[in-house]
Formats: structure tokens, C-alpha cells, sequence
């Protein structure tokens, strides 16, 4: 297969080509640096900030649509066959300014400035996808924000006002939406995209199967989804990444199925992309999977890079392990599954050999006898890591529990199964007094660490608290067990 | 980067006037009122430079063909002696142009604002915290320079290090300026003979800036001793005396530009220097423009903070919960050097009493060194842990006495005619706390409202509710005297257009607005009329920092003498050319009449032109009536104060000890304001960045004295759904500062940042519903959902 060497990209409307990309290479520092389009700001460099919020559209199945992500920890050449819309696209060429833009001046929205283009991207992205959001949309599309000046009650009140200063439907990514859908349709070649600058070397596989190939030809390869870890590693730690595979771009891997007992995703299905589906067939993780990162970071990061990463922190693997998710994992073309809590070996290793790579994840659907539920405690509400993450499935038949998988993050060198909890509960009586015993028997379980985020007292109490809140709850919704959203 | 770019090359220069300004250009006379005058709602003047990206920052600045770059390399041990530093691998990196240490340094190795010598650019002999500089590197690109100044080869010797006040006080490590006491009256023996005492101690967190832009300096080297430094700095005139300082030259070799900053809050007061300092050293010495930006991680790591403060109360009060004595003793953590500490620390006992009257006190500061980054000024500048502890003080009696922490407040207010002297002797002449804080539980319906919380929690669930209401006092002006004296440049050209020019920085605040909005009103101009200009060293000297919330006070007096200097000669001028009395000529808006004749203000300014008057003037201002001892601790520091008060009422889940600000309400002084919608911005983003700071903010150094909450991802400040559910701020309209500041208003920068601790009052107020409010929850701060929770369990073990 003859492979292209350059990506290919529309930039604010126009084409561009770029030859010499390396592994690392950001698409903010293009954007500042080579473009000088200044005005995406660099706040953080680790995708928490938002400063450097820009939008980049992608023909999924045919489908344009825009999302907002960190230009920061956006690695270049994932940019092949999208369109990137930076703040300087927004008003018009006469100087006009958007809708969102001018509902930001006439709302005050702007104190210092700094942050305010990231603001008006995300605003504008939420204003394309829900014109009169309610507070809750809004606080939840600017969660990948902060603002250190205004105490955001002016941001809040420009997007409410956003719509009354301007429609949706007179927006220039919707007037050109066709235009730039067969743009981007003839710049899909179906190529393998191979990308050096010096020693550095990027891949984007053209198919899954062409993904496991490039695998076992590049056994060391460091294989990216989102990049909104290992964006970090490049960003903060300087590390070399190459040779890069990237599989982000693969719709194969974005493939969502469901059938009568199980809910198959692919390894490349985004936070937000899996959102609905998974609210569906599990409706408590709405507010869960809402506090996962910000938006940004919601569109770039994957489920299946949450769980192959191995960090023992991560939301996502909690809630799977609970549910009794199967990961598939996948060499050339031998595939095998596990159980997601036996990927995790220890901390830093996972049962994952070379050139192998997370295809898919299984979640089977719910039973009607299991009690749900997944928290998730951090010092900050929204966008924040855990300090705990515990998902709870607990079955009951004729008041007995007969099953329990409890699984925690932010306790053990891996997110684990609380065992002697579990086994506390099993066979007991449906009861308050067998929580209590179950997280009695919690430190069996866990020796939790102390770090900035939590002290290893306040993990284990309030793992233990979380028992006797799982039980509240079970004992019909009463409003008082739980803050209003 | 090989770019074969398809269609042409994407026009990046949008850069064009806002129309919105042109739009206003045309103005005319014949209106009823100008646009844009005092005491008027008007956007930040770069609103719409801000939305639409065209806002230029340093980093933003075009660089001259040839820019290197600078990186710190910084120390990875909280204390130790430098064996040797060996950078032969930083110096082979690729793309390095060469390396700088202290001896590298022309002049003074030296950053210290204060001149006690004790801050040097690049560690020599030893390192005194985890982060500190000791080396930078210059390479062609940032990234390249950032990859080398990790290849440094140091051995280090480990020396004993102690990373918080009551470690430093257990070591000895002694103090980073002279510490202060205020006293009045005998609260010793008034402490024995009390009714009540009660004797506590509260942990105070720090804070870090989090300004969305980070440190930025910029440096274009000139000819003879010449460098100019574009910087996102809030002091420009200390960046260039220290500049000079550094590089051995006088300071007029040295120019300091700041358009605007991404932020400031104070973290870029004097923490800026050390940046300016090194990329003007690196561009003298290899003659090109040089670029110094630290990533976020360093920037945090190596550059102070707000000082973490652990205060030992004792308080004595009769039945009635009046107080009868206080004394305190402030122990700060304020890093290895005094950088602000002296004032900072000065400024807590100055604010230990926040609104309430303490008949017999003794306040001591203990500014003690210690081996972390040297804490700075920040929002408040040590006034909020001195209110911070007036207010747990009221807590600690209401709790003790059984009644609700509002009436031990209202107890213990200052009085207008007694009970009015502070701690440092100043009388409190404009007391309006009383007044705010009674038109505020008026509109917060705070008896009711706290009814019901009450009701809520004795029925024993697990979300509790809480409920504060709390004032602020704030002194304005910078308590080193000297400080308060400002200066203003103003040209009227002959086409009738202004150019406007003063010795504060814009950081956000609306500050240049402010000061237009004033030279608008005293020439009768459309503001856009006025252009705004970057503050550089070159057109107004000697400026103080723009800090201390006095920005608009000073500046804007400031811009009014010179715009009256100009209007002077320009009455003057009229009362000749139309021969008439100077009483009968009249700036009217747009125009000028001179008896019964009116003429378009550009009409008017060419005939003053061609009559050949001076149409520039350098205005000045010095702040009145103050003065301070700081040997006696007595004097008038303060010009006035500004008052408020805020009333939050929050949800704590206690299983995790998360919870929720359901509703804050705020009323605030701002005197008459200049701009209200300006000002309320201001309250309403102090009181979010208050409440960060006794919340979720936590700043946790590891046991090897390296601070691991050094980034967003760690460090968490609000977001949009922390801020209150219902959220409701207004201004006290009715009140104007009764002292003759501009146009009657009132400073606003600082002030409502302490409005935050209603929230902190709120939870504590919560938590003690589980031991049924008989014992004061004792909260430190911040209080994060851990702290709650521990506090929950603690007073529930407690019984």
C-alpha cells in the first residue's frame, strides 16, 4: 500500500498540506507559532484551562460535526481530513461580530480577556448544537473553562443571550456545512498517512486492520486515541512518543452496537460519543459521566484509552468493572477478551502484550434485579480527578443479595474490586446493617495513599460513607441523600 | 514546518479598528449628555478586542527575525548547598545559544522589591526551596530551550528544611523582615479579668494566582545601554529599576511596556522582575530580542503565592457576647525572602479586627522564612487572614453563648462616635458596616431564611444546611505611604482626538476605561474620542504598582489634573479669542461655549492650536491626610475604608463533606461609582476567587518540599457551577466616599474578595449542626470537601 506522506487540512475555510509533521508536534504551536493565529491562547498546556479551546469538524459516516477540543494537547497530525475553526474565523470579514461574540461584549463576559476566546469557542460549539440551552447545558459546555476574573455570571448570561443576537442557521459553518462536507469528502483518500520530521515518525493506520498491521511492524509503538494523556506526556514530561500510531480518525473504532444483552463499543467511542447510548441503557450515569473532564476533553478522550492507560484514577474503569465489561483485545488478527478488572495487573502494567491493541469493550445490559450506582468524590465538582471513583451493582432476589461487584478507583495501585465488601454482602439479608458490615470490611480491601488530592483517612471514610449512601438511595430517591445538581 | 498551503496564505492581520469605535468617532455635539461619562455602565474598552482574539498580549507581539529564548532551570531540593552545577549538557543541547548564571549578571544578582538584598536571580552557593532558579538557558526556539534546562547536572548537599510556619518556628528559622505589633490598652490583664475567654487556633491556606497568562517577558535590546521589555507586569516602573539594578545601568536605559495582562490579582507585582531581568540580561549580551515564558508548571512552582498563614487567638468576652479583648499572634509562611512579607503580614493585623471593636489588643506578626517559593502580594495582600480570623472570633462566641454569629456581629460593630478606634489608633470615621450589613439581611431575608435552615437540620439528615452573613471593612491605601502618589500624561492633537496616558496597568479590572471615562467627563468628550494607550515607563515615571486597589483612585485623579491643566489653558485661551469672562466659557458635550456661541469641540481645539496653546499636560496626584509610624504602630495608614457584606447559604452532604453554595447575596460599597457594571464585575469575580480560596483551592507541598499542586489539573479553582445557584450582587448605591477621591467613588479591586468567607462561615455553620451548634466547628481552610467531612466526623466523635 502506497502510503501518503503529508496531512491534509482545511484551516478557517482553506486548504492546507503539511509535509514534516513530528510524533509531538501540537496543533496549538502550529496555529500560534507557524500561523499566527495568536489568537488561541496557551494557558495551561495541559488541556485544563481551556484558553486554547478551538473547533475541529470531522465527516463521521458522512456526518460534519463540529467539537470543541484542547488545541494544546491536540496532537498535529490527528488534524488529517478535518476542518479546524479557530476564534479568528468567527466574526465576519467586515468586522461583524458573532452572535456569540457580541452577546459575550454586551454581557460584560470579558474582564482580562485571556481566557475569553476559549470561552466564545466553547459557546459558540454549544450554540450550534443547542441554541436556548438551559443553565445546566451552559455550566456543563464550559466546565473545560476557567475564568479567574469575572466569577463567570456574566459568561452564564451571554449564553443565555447568545441566540437572541443571531440564529444558528445564518452561522457560517452552516451556510458552508455542504461545501466543506465534500471538501473534507475529497480529501478521504483511504490512505495510510505516514508523517516524519527528522527521527520523529507518525501514523494514521487507514483501517482497523491496517492498524493491527502497523502494529506488528511497529511493536514499540506508542498507540494514541485522544492524546489527553499522552498529550500531557509530550506537553509537560517532554517525552519522545515516536514512532506514533494514531487511531483516533478510525470510524471502525467508533462503531456502537447493541444488541439484546450487550452494548458493544469500540475502542475509539469519545466520553460524549458514548453518552447517550450509555445513559439509555443506564440512566444513573448521567450525572457521572457529565463530570468526567470538560467538554474538550469529553470529544477527544476515549473509553478505551481510559481503561488502557492503566491509570488507577480513571472514571471509566470503576463503572465497567461493576458492570462485568469485557475488554477485546486484538493482535494481527487473533483476538482475545478478558474482564476489564483483569486488565489491570499493577500499577504501570496491564495484561496487554506488544503490538496489541484494545479494539472493543462489552458491557452487558442491565438485569432488572441490580441496584446501580457510581460517585465520583473529588475536592472540585466538575474537572477534577477523583480522589475516589466507586461504581456499585449489587442484586437482590426475595431480599437477599445474591450478587455484588464493587469496584474503586483512586484506592489501589489499580482500580479494584472491593473483595471482602463484596463478599460481606453476598448472601446477607437486603439490609443497612449489611452495608455496614460491608464497609467495615473495607480496609481488608484497600490501604489507600495519601496525595494532594486526598489524604488516605478521608479515601477510606468516605468509601466506607459511600456504603450507607448506596443503601440510602436504594431505599427509594429521597431527595435529602444527595446536593442538587 | 514545509507548509505547501493549497490557496493562498491565510490573512492573519485582521487586525482593524472595532467599528463600534468609528461608529462613535462621529460624534457631535448637540447631545444632552457625552457618552461614556462617569457614573455610567460602559464595556471594558478592549470588550470586543477580548471576544473576537485581536486583543494583543506580550506573547502575541510579532518577533523580530532572530528572537531566542530563555528557560529557567530550576533546583529540585527545598534546601541544600549547590556542590556543583555543571551545564555542559544544557550548553551541547540542540539549538542552544549559550547559557546564564549569576556570573553571567552585569550588575546587582538581585530582584528583591524591597531592597533587602535577600532575592537573587540564580541561586550561587545554595537553594532554599524546590523550584528556585539557578540558571537559564538560551536556545532558538522556547522548546528547545525548555528540553535543555532539564539536562543540568547538579549535586546537591541536603540541608534541613522546614516548609511551614509552626515547622520554621520549631527550627528556628527566624523571620524574612522585622515582624510588627499593634496594641491598645492592656489586653492582658482586660483578657484575665473577662468573663469568657476562649483560645483557638485557625490554619489559613495560600492561593495561587492562577492568571490565565502566565509570566511573560520580552526583551529588544537597544543601542548604548538601551533595552526596551514588553512584560504582562502590574509594577512596570519597579520592572525597570530593576532591570537597570540587574544590568549595572541607569534606569533611563531601561523602558517597561504593558499593553494588558492575562490577569494579575498581584502575582505579577514584583514576580514579574526576575523574568524582565533575565531576558534583559540574555538580549544585551547577545544583542537580539529575547523571550522568556515558563510553562505553568514552573511558573506556579517558581513564583509566590498568597501566604499561608496559621493565626493563635484568644478572645475575651462578657455574657452578652461583647468583646473585651483580643490578641493574636500571625504566623506567615512567607518563603525564603522578604519579597512583600513585611507589608503583607502588616496588612493582616491591620485587618484583624475587620469591622468590630476591640477595646484592649494585642496583635503580633511572625513573618517567618521558610524553604518554599517567597509568598507574594495577592488580592487582599494579608487582609483576608486578618478578617478571616475576626469572623472566626464571632463564630467562636456565638457558638459559646448560643446565639446566631450575625447578632454577636452586630454586638461588637464599631461605633460613629465611641468605639471607633482601630488597633493601629486610626479612627474610623465612615462606618457604614452597620447600615450594609441591616439593608442586607433585609434583602436576603436572612432571619427567615435561617429559620428554615435551622428547621431543616433538626430534622437530623444527611444534608445539612448553612447560613452566614458577613461584612468587610478594607482599608485603602498602600500602607507604605510613599506608594500613594500616581501621575497621568494627556495630549489633545490639533485633529481634536486624545491620547491618554497613565502610570497604571490594565489587568482586567477596567481600569483604563475607568480613567477615560473620567478625562471624558472633565473635557466633555465622547470617550471615543480618547485613545488608549499601553503604560510604558517612557511617558509616566516613578509609577507605583498597580495594587492595593488603588488603580483608579490614584490614576484617575491623576488624568483629571492634567485634563484640568489643559481645560485651564484652554478657558483661558477662549475668554481672549472671544473676548468674554473665563466664567462664561463652558465645556458643554462635544462642544465649547463661550458666551452664546458653541463650538464643536475639534473646531475649538484647532483654533487653540493655531493660537498656539500647550495641549499636554503631565497631571500628579499624592493621597491625602495619611500617614503611619510603623515604629509605634500608630498613624492614619488608611484614606478610607470600603465596606460590605455578603450572606451565603450552602448544602454539605455529609457522607463526603461535598457540598453547594445554594445562594449568595452581596451588597457592596463602592461609593459613587465610576462605572457600575465595571464594579460589579469586580465584586462578583472577588467574591468567586475568595470563596476558591477557602474551598477548593489547596496548595499541598510533598514531604521532600516540592509543591504538587502546580496546574490546573491539580489545582482547583471555581468553575461556573460552583458559583451560587442564586446569585444576587448590587452596589449600595446611596453611598459616596466622604472623603474627595475621584468623583466620590471607592476603590474595588480587593475589598469583595473577603465577601467569600460567608461561604466559609456557611459550611462551618453546617457542620455544627451535627453536634447541635454547641461547639464551633473549628474548620481550617480550605475548606475541601475533606476538611468538612474530617470536621463532620471530628464533632460527631465529639458528642
Amino acid at each position: 500500500m502506497t502510503a501518503r506522506t503529508d496531512i491534509r487540512f482545511i484551516l478557517n475555510g482553506k486548504n492546507v498540506a503539511l509535509e514534516s509533521v513530528a510524533a509531538t508536534d501540537t496543533v496549538l504551536d502550529y496555529l500560534r507559532i507557524e500561523r499566527r493565529l495568536t489568537g488561541t491562547k496557551e494557558g495551561c498546556a495541559e488541556g485544563d484551562c481551556g484558553a486554547c479551546t478551538i473547533l475541529v469538524g470531522r465527516l463521521r459516516d458522512g456526518n460534519l460535526r463540529y467539537e470543541p477540543v484542547n488545541a494544546c494537547i491536540r496532537l498535529l497530525a490527528t488534524l488529517d481530513r478535518c476542518h479546524v475553526v479557530t476564534v479568528e474565523y468567527l466574526s465576519g470579514p467586515e468586522g461583524r461580530l458573532h452572535p456569540v461574540q457580541q452577546a459575550m461584549v454586551d454581557h460584560h463576559g470579558s474582564q482580562c480577556g485571556f481566557c475569553t476566546p476559549g470561552f466564545v469557542m466553547s459557546l459558540y460549539a454549544l450554540w450550534m448544537e443547542i441554541p436556548h440551552p438551559s443553565d445546566k447545558q451552559i455550566e456543563t459546555a464550559i466546565q473545560g473553562n476557567l475564568c479567574r476574573c469575572t466569577g463567570y455570571e456574566p459568561i452564564i448570561k451571554a449564553a443565555r443571550a447568545a441566540t437572541a443576537a443571531g440564529s444558528p442557521a445564518e452561522d457560517a459553518l452552516n451556510i458552508e456545512r455542504q461545501a466543506i462536507t465534500d471538501r473534507l469528502a475529497e480529501l478521504d483518500d483511504g490512505a495510510r498517512v505516514e508523517l516524519s520530521k527528522g527521527d520523529s515518525r507518525a501514523i494514521l493506520p487507514s483501517s482497523v486492520d491496517d492498524l493491527a498491521q502497523v502494529l506488528l511492524d511497529e511493536p514499540k509503538a506508542t498507540l494514541v486515541a485522544g492524546a489527553t494523556d499522552v498529550g500531557l506526556w509530550v506537553t509537560k514530561f517532554l517525552r519522545d512518543i515516536s514512532p506514533v500510531v494514531f487511531l483516533g480518525h478510525l470510524d471502525e473504532l467508533r462503531r456502537i452496537d447493541v444488541t439484546d444483552d450487550m452494548l458493544e463499543l469500540g475502542a475509539g467511542v469519545s466520553y460524549s460519543g458514548s453518552r447517550d447510548v450509555l445513559c439509555t441503557h443506564f440512566p444513573y450515569l448521567a450525572e457521572y459521566w457529565d463530570r468526567i473532564a470538560g467538554w474538550q476533553i469529553r470529544t477527544m478522550g476515549t473509553i478505551g484509552g481510559n481503561v488502557a492507560n492503566g491509570s488507577p484514577i480513571g472514571d471509566t474503569p470503576p463503572v465497567l468493572i461493576a458492570l462485568g465489561a469485557e475488554i477485546v483485545l486484538r493482535k494481527g488478527d487473533t483476538r482475545r477478551t478478558m474482564p476489564v478488572e483483569d486488565f489491570f495487573i499493577d500499577y504501570g502494567r496491564q495484561d496487554i502484550a506488544e503490538s496489541e491493541f484494545l479494539e472493543a469493550l462489552r458491557i452487558p445490559l442491565p438485569s432488572r434485579d441490580t441496584h446501580h450506582a457510581a460517585y465520583k468524590i473529588s475536592k472540585r465538582r466538575d474537572e477534577d480527578i477523583s480522589s475516589v471513583a466507586a461504581a456499585f451493582a449489587v442484586r437482590v432476589k426475595d431480599g437477599k443479595i445474591f450478587d455484588a461487584r464493587i469496584a474503586f478507583g483512586g484506592m489501589a495501585a489499580t482500580p479494584k474490586r472491593a473483595g471482602a465488601a463484596e463478599a460481606a454482602l453476598v448472601g446477607a439479608e437486603f439490609t443497612e446493617a449489611a452495608f455496614r458490615k460491608a464497609a467495615a470490611a473495607l480496609p481488608d480491601d484497600f490501604t489507600p495513599l495519601t496525595d494532594w488530592r486526598a489524604s488516605s483517612e478521608y479515601r477510606m471514610r468516605v468509601s466506607q460513607n459511600l456504603f450507607r449512601r448506596f443503601w440510602l438511595e436504594t431505599q427509594g430517591g429521597d431527595a435529602s441523600v444527595r446536593l442538587s445538581a | 514546518m514545509t507548509d505547501t498551503t493549497v490557496e493562498a496564505p491565510i490573512d492573519t492581520d485582521q487586525r482593524k479598528d472595532p467599528p463600534l469605535a468609528q461608529h462613535l468617532m462621529q460624534a457631535e455635539q448637540g447631545q444632552h449628555r457625552i457618552k461614556g461619562g462617569v457614573h455610567s455602565d460602559l464595556a471594558h474598552d478592549s470588550a470586543i478586542k477580548h471576544v473576537t482574539g485581536r486583543a494583543e498580549y506580550c506573547d502575541d507581539i510579532p518577533e523580530p527575525a532572530g528572537t531566542l529564548h530563555a528557560y529557567l532551570g530550576l533546583s529540585t531540593r527545598a534546601h541544600a548547598l549547590i556542590r556543583d552545577l555543571d551545564l555542559s549538557a544544557v550548553e551541547a543541547a540542540p539549538d542552544v545559544i549559550g547559557v546564564l548564571t549569576a556570573d553571567d549578571i552585569p550588575g546587582v544578582n538581585d530582584v528583591s522589591p524591597t531592597g533587602r538584598d535577600d532575592e537573587p536571580i540564580f541561586a550561587t552557593e545554595k537553594v532554599e526551596f524546590w523550584g528556585q532558579p539557578m540558571f537559564a538557558v538560551v536556545a532558538t526556539s522556547r522548546d528547545a530551550a525548555r528540553r535543555a534546562s532539564r539536562l543540568a547536572q547538579v549535586t546537591y548537599e541536603d540541608l534541613p528544611f522546614a516548609l511551614d510556619p509552626v515547622a520554621a518556628r520549631a527550627a528556628d528559622m527566624g523571620y524574612v523582615t522585622p515582624p510588627l505589633t499593634l496594641t491598645r490598652g492592656d489586653a492582658k490583664s482586660a483578657m484575665e479579668t473577662a468573663p469568657h475567654q476562649i483560645k483557638g487556633r485557625l490554619n489559613v491556606g495560600g492561593q495561587d494566582h492562577l492568571y490565565l497568562e502566565g509570566h511573560i517577558a520580552f526583551a529588544i535590546p537597544g543601542e548604548d545601554e538601551d533595552v526596551i521589555v514588553h512584560s504582562s507586569t502590574q509594577h512596570p516602573s519597579e520592572a525597570q529599576h530593576m532591570v537597570a539594578h540587574v544590568l549595572g545601568v541607569p534606569s533611563n536605559a531601561v523602558t517597561v511596556n504593558v499593553r494588558r495582562m492575562g490577569g494579575g490579582f498581584g502575582g505579577k507585582e514584583t514576580q514579574m522582575n526576575l523574568f524582565c531581568a533575565v531576558a534583559a540580561v540574555a538580549a544585551k549580551k547577545w544583542n537580539r530580542a529575547v523571550k522568556i515564558r515558563p510553562d505553568r508548571d514552573d511558573d506556579m512552582t517558581a513564583t509566590g503565592k498568597r501566604h499561608d498563614f496559621v493565626i493563635d487567638y484568644e478572645v475575651g468576652f462578657d455574657d452578652d457576647g461583647r468583646i473585651l479583648a483580643v490578641s493574636g499572634d500571625f504566623a506567615a509562611r512567607c518563603g525564603f525572602s522578604s519579597d512583600l512579607s513585611g507589608p503583607v503580614t502588616d496588612r493582616a493585623l491591620f485587618h484583624a479586627d475587620n469591622a468590630y471593636y476591640y477595646p484592649d489588643v494585642l496583635l503580633n506578626s511572625h513573618p517567618m522564612k521558610t524553604n518554599t517559593v517567597s509568598n507574594t502580594a495577592f488580592r487582599g495582600f494579608g487582609g483576608p487572614q486578618g478578617v478571616i480570623v475576626a469572623e472566626r472570633i464571632m463564630e467562636e462566641i456565638a457558638y459559646h453563648r448560643g446565639l446566631d454569629s450575625l447578632e454577636v456581629r452586630k454586638r461588637n460593630f464599631y461605633g460613629e462616635c465611641e468605639r471607633n478606634i482601630t488597633p493601629y489608633h486610626q479612627i474610623v470615621e465612615d462606618n457604614i458596616a452597620p447600615r450594609v450589613v441591616a439593608e442586607l439581611e433585609a434583602s436576603a431575608d436572612y432571619q427567615a431564611r435561617r429559620n428554615a435552615v435551622l428547621d431543616w437540620n433538626a430534622k437530623g439528615g444527611i444534608i445539612r444546611k448553612g447560613i452566614a452573613l458577613t461584612p468587610v471593612k478594607f482599608g485603602i491605601s498602600f500602607t507604605a505611604t510613599w506608594y500613594n502618589q500616581a501621575g497621568a500624561l494627556l495630549h489633545i492633537y490639533s485633529d481634536g482626538s486624545i491620547h491618554l496616558n497613565h502610570g497604571g496597568t490594565e489587568m482586567g479590572q477596567g481600569l483604563n476605561t475607568k480613567v477615560a471615562q473620567v478625562v471624558a467627563d472633565e473635557l466633555q468628550v465622547d470617550i471615543a474620542r480618547i485613545k488608549i494607550t499601553k503604560t510604558t515607563t517612557e511617558k509616566v515615571p516613578n509609577t507605583s504598582a498597580t495594587a492595593a486597589s488603588s488603580g483608579s483612585d490614584l490614576n484617575g485623579m491623576a488624568a483629571q489634573d492634567a485634563a484640568r491643566q489643559i481645560k485651564e489653558r484652554l478657558i483661558a485661551f477662549a475668554a481672549e479669542r472671544w473676548q468674554t469672562e473665563t466664567d462664561k466659557v463652558r465645556f458643554a458635550p462635544n462642544s465649547v461655549e463661550v458666551g452664546s456661541e458653541t463650538i464643536p469641540f475639534a473646531e475649538f481645539i484647532r483654533e487653540a492650536y493655531m493660537a498656539r496653546i500647550h495641549l499636554s499636560a503631565a497631571g500628579f496626584y499624592k493621597t491625602p491626610k495619611i500617614h503611619w509610624d510603623r515604629a509605634t504602630g500608630k498613624g492614619r495608614p488608611f484614606y478610607y475604608y470600603a465596606y460590605g457584606a455578603a450572606c451565603s447559604e450552602v448544602s454539605v452532604d455529609t457522607l463526603t463533606g461535598e457540598y453547594r453554595v445554594e445562594r449568595t447575596d452581596i451588597l457592596h460599597d463602592v461609593g459613587k461609582s465610576l462605572n457600575p457594571i465595571i464594579d460589579k464585575g469586580q465584586v462578583e469575580g472577588a467574591f468567586i476567587q475568595g470563596m476558591g480560596w477557602l474551598t477548593t483551592e489547596e496548595l499541598w507541598w510533598d514531604d521532600k518540599g516540592r509543591l504538587r499542586t502546580h496546574a490546573p489539573s491539580t489545582y482547583k479553582i471555581p468553575l461556573a457551577s460552583d458559583r451560587p445557584r442564586i446569585f444576587n450582587v448590587e452596589l449600595a448605591k446611596w453611598s459616596e466616599n466622604r472623603e474627595q477621591t475621584i468623583k466620590r467613588s471607592k476603590a474595588v479591586g480587593e475589598p469583595p474578595f473577603m465577601l467569600g468567607i460567608s461561604v466559609f462561615e456557611a459550611l462551618s455553620h453546617a457542620v455544627a449542626s451535627v453536634a447541635d451548634y454547641r461547639k464551633c466547628p473549628r474548620l481550617d481552610a480550605p475548606a475541601t470537601p475533606e476538611r468538612v467531612l474530617m470536621a463532620v466526623e471530628r464533632l460527631r466523635e465529639a458528642g
